[in-house]
């Protein structure tokens, strides 16, 4: 697999360079800063860094209020708090009124692994996509977490995307191709396909090596944008494949699996499989990778589907 | 300086619309109500003028007359000691209307819309009246013909259930056609039972208790950030001060030194079941407030010239965000619906009769 890259580290880099272009850009910190990386834009923007301290539903409603006087704020903190929490915030006082405001939620999934269950984030996409207008973006890795803020940003409305802690194995080169709500395809194949989405891109290309060695052939779409949706991409696989596997660092109910499948069962009901977490919390590890595989988060797992599904055709 | 300005001063410093007209037609007016010679209202504009408490341009350069900073602020302050605020003449949808019978007239709309749609809440809209209309008639700086002008005051309802209020004073002053008040609550109508951005004038769309002087903070810090001199109200009720978010609110309000942001706490003493202080108990209030680093005072919420004052004291706050507890009765102004019984009731024909017999 290709080297490492954090999120959070080019996403901050990146804020300053947006930063540079759009003058009302403004970047709002729920006391995390130095966490979620927003410290470069501090440094280079003080006078359009907001402190807020640790109130993350009163940072919604703050940024709201900018958005609403012709700002675009950038409210960033933990997934789990400032999705979660403050998800009747963000429906209310943001998305009803369709304002400008980006919701960036760091260290989701189990990659936040030391700190355990609390600061781990099973939800988030499940919540923000069932919010009407809302877009919502898991990047699989740092180049595509840059060209994703870049979109969201330049798209006016509500948006939510979703980074990991931490260095993440790298799928894109920097400057990489995106486009909200247009997938992209990874990899062609011809027996199954795997639409996956953020830190679970690399481990399905890495899963679609080893089938391929197997002689199975695997097509692999990288379903950066969850809503809107790229039903077009999804019946295409299912059209082309004929067995589908879905693959998030997110529980199986509400999020990308769930959104496939409400898909293929409107449009073109496939054998399919989901690969994600099982209906649980999960845990304080010391190793990412050990959390990721007792969650059945692995490349061993979406092979396991993909011979499942094939086997259902 | 006040002891300069004469009487007719004053009815021209007090009577500057809040939107753009020449200073002819304002004079024409003010000439007309009080039947004092044009020539005499002219050379006492000249006067302001060099005084520098009002500016207009000369023909054939023609632009509208409006108050300067200084002017505002000597403005307000005058029309807080006339004895009577009621009888201040405001600029309404139909022209200048005295203070008094404007406000009358609102809470006769609040009863006609609230009795039109069958739900909402009449109690916690009647106990806000008199607050809307000084803002709106009086203290705010907005526009009409320029909803989204970019310096005017902002405003938040962050007890959004007072919306029938918020729309009959909006319509007043020009926002909403009258026509449309009594589709309150009416599927299709932007007019919904809380306020939506989606309404011209309505600056926060709110109804969920708490989010609102969030809001608030978010459109004084861009107004800061901005150096527009636009300043911020929030109307909160007291009973939406259980709400934990309001508290980090004041927090953030408070350590960024918002003094362009005042909010007003609607103390009617009454939540949907019952007394406040039986339910949650919040006082001493004004003192909460003070430890959180705001200037606190307290007015009569039903008395415009008391909450006109305080306004006017909250402009002259440095450094930290204002906040006014202004005392008000739950159904004001119709004796029958004093106190908790309107919360949500509505009037059926025979109230709503009695109700605007009451008004008149």
């Amino acid at each position: 697999m290709a080297q490492n890259a954090s999120q959070l580290e080019h996403f901050g880099r990146a804020l300053v360079d947006l930063g540079l272009i759009n003058e009302e850009l403004v970047v709002l910190d729920p006391d995390v800063a130095a966490s979620t990386k927003v410290t470069y834009f501090a440094e280079r923007f003080p006078e359009r860094f907001i402190r807020i301290g640790i109130s993350e539903q009163d940072m919604i409603g703050v940024a709201a209020g900018l958005a609403a006087s012709g700002k675009t704020p950038v409210a960033c903190g933990f997934a789990m708090f400032v999705a979660c929490r403050s998800w009747e915030q963000i429906s209310s006082s943001v998305a009803r009124p369709e304002l400008n405001v980006k919701i960036v939620g760091s260290h989701s999934g189990l990659s936040p692994n030391a700190d355990g269950d609390s600061h781990q984030t099973y939800g988030d996409v499940a919540v923000m996509r069932v919010i009407p207008d809302m877009k919502v973006v898991v990047p699989a890795d740092a180049p595509e977490a840059v060209e994703a803020l870049g979109a969201i940003v330049d798209t006016p409305g509500p948006a939510y995307l979703r980074l990991a802690r931490g260095a993440t194995p790298v799928a894109y080169t920097e400057g990489c191709e995106f486009t909200l709500g247009r997938a992209n395809v990874m990899r062609d194949g011809s027996d199954a396909s795997v639409i996956a989405n953020g830190v679970m891109v690399p481990i399905a290309l890495e899963a679609a090596g080893s089938l391929a060695r197997e002689g199975i052939s695997v097509k692999v779409v990288d379903m950066h944008t969850v809503k809107p949706l790229d039903t077009d991409a999804i019946v295409k696989a299912a059209a082309e494949t004929g067995a589908i596997v879905t693959a998030e660092e997110h529980s199986v109910i509400g999020g990308l699996g769930s959104a496939v499948a409400e898909t293929l069962v409107e449009k073109r009901p496939t054998p399919m499989e989901r690969v994600g977490i099982m209906d649980r919390f999960g845990e304080s590890s010391r190793s990412y990778s050990a959390l990721m595989a007792k969650m059945g988060l692995t490349s061993d797992a979406i092979e396991e589907a993909v011979r499942e599904t094939m086997r259902r055709k | 300086m006040l002891r300069t300005i004469n009487k007719n001063q004053v009815l021209i410093l007090t009577n500057i619309p809040r939107v753009p007209a020449s200073i002819t037609s304002v004079l024409r007016g003010i000439s007309r109500r009080h039947k004092i010679p044009l020539s005499t209202l002219k050379r006492n504009a000249q006067i302001l003028k060099e005084f520098n408490l009002i500016a207009y341009g000369d023909p054939p350069n023609f632009s509208g007359v409006e108050l300067t900073e200084l002017g505002r602020f000597i403005s307000n302050l005058t029309v807080g000691e006339e004895p009577t605020v009621h009888g201040n003449m405001v600029q309404t949808r139909s022209g200048f209307r005295p203070l008094g019978t404007v406000i009358k007239d609102l809470r006769k709309t609040v009863l006609r819309m609230i009795a039109e749609a069958g739900s909402g809440h009449l109690g916690a809209s009647l106990s806000a009246v008199d607050i809307l209309a000084i803002l709106y008639m009086i203290k705010m700086k907005h526009d009409p013909k320029n909803p989204s002008w970019k310096d005017r005051d902002r405003f938040v309802l962050s007890k959004g259930h007072a919306a029938p209020a918020l729309y009959a004073v909006l319509s007043e002053a020009g926002y909403i056609s009258p026509d449309r008040l009594m589709t309150l609550r009416e599927i299709g109508s932007q007019l919904q039972g809380h306020p939506d951005m989606e309404i011209p004038g309505v600056d926060a769309s709110t109804g969920s208790l708490g989010q609102g002087l969030s809001i608030g903070v978010g459109m004084a810090l861009a107004s800061k950030m901005d150096g527009s001199g636009s300043r911020t109200y929030v109307l909160l009720g007291d009973g939406e001060l259980n709400e934990g978010q309001i508290w980090e609110a004041a927090l953030t309000a408070a350590h960024h030194g918002l003094d362009n942001l005042t909010a007003i706490v609607d103390r009617n003493g009454y939540q949907l079941t019952g007394r406040t202080e039986e339910i949650k108990a919040m006082d001493p209030l004004a003192d909460k407030w003070r430890s959180f680093g705001w200037e606190a005072m307290e007015a009569d919420g039903n008395d415009p010239a008391s909450i006109l004052d305080a306004l006017n004291a909250c402009d002259l706050t440095t450094g930290k965000p204002s906040v006014i507890i202004a005392m008000t009765t739950k159904g004001k102004g119709i004796s029958f619906m004093e106190g908790n019984k309107y919360s949500r009731k509505t009037p059926d024909a025979q109230e709503l009769k009695r109700a605007l017999k009451e008004l008149t």
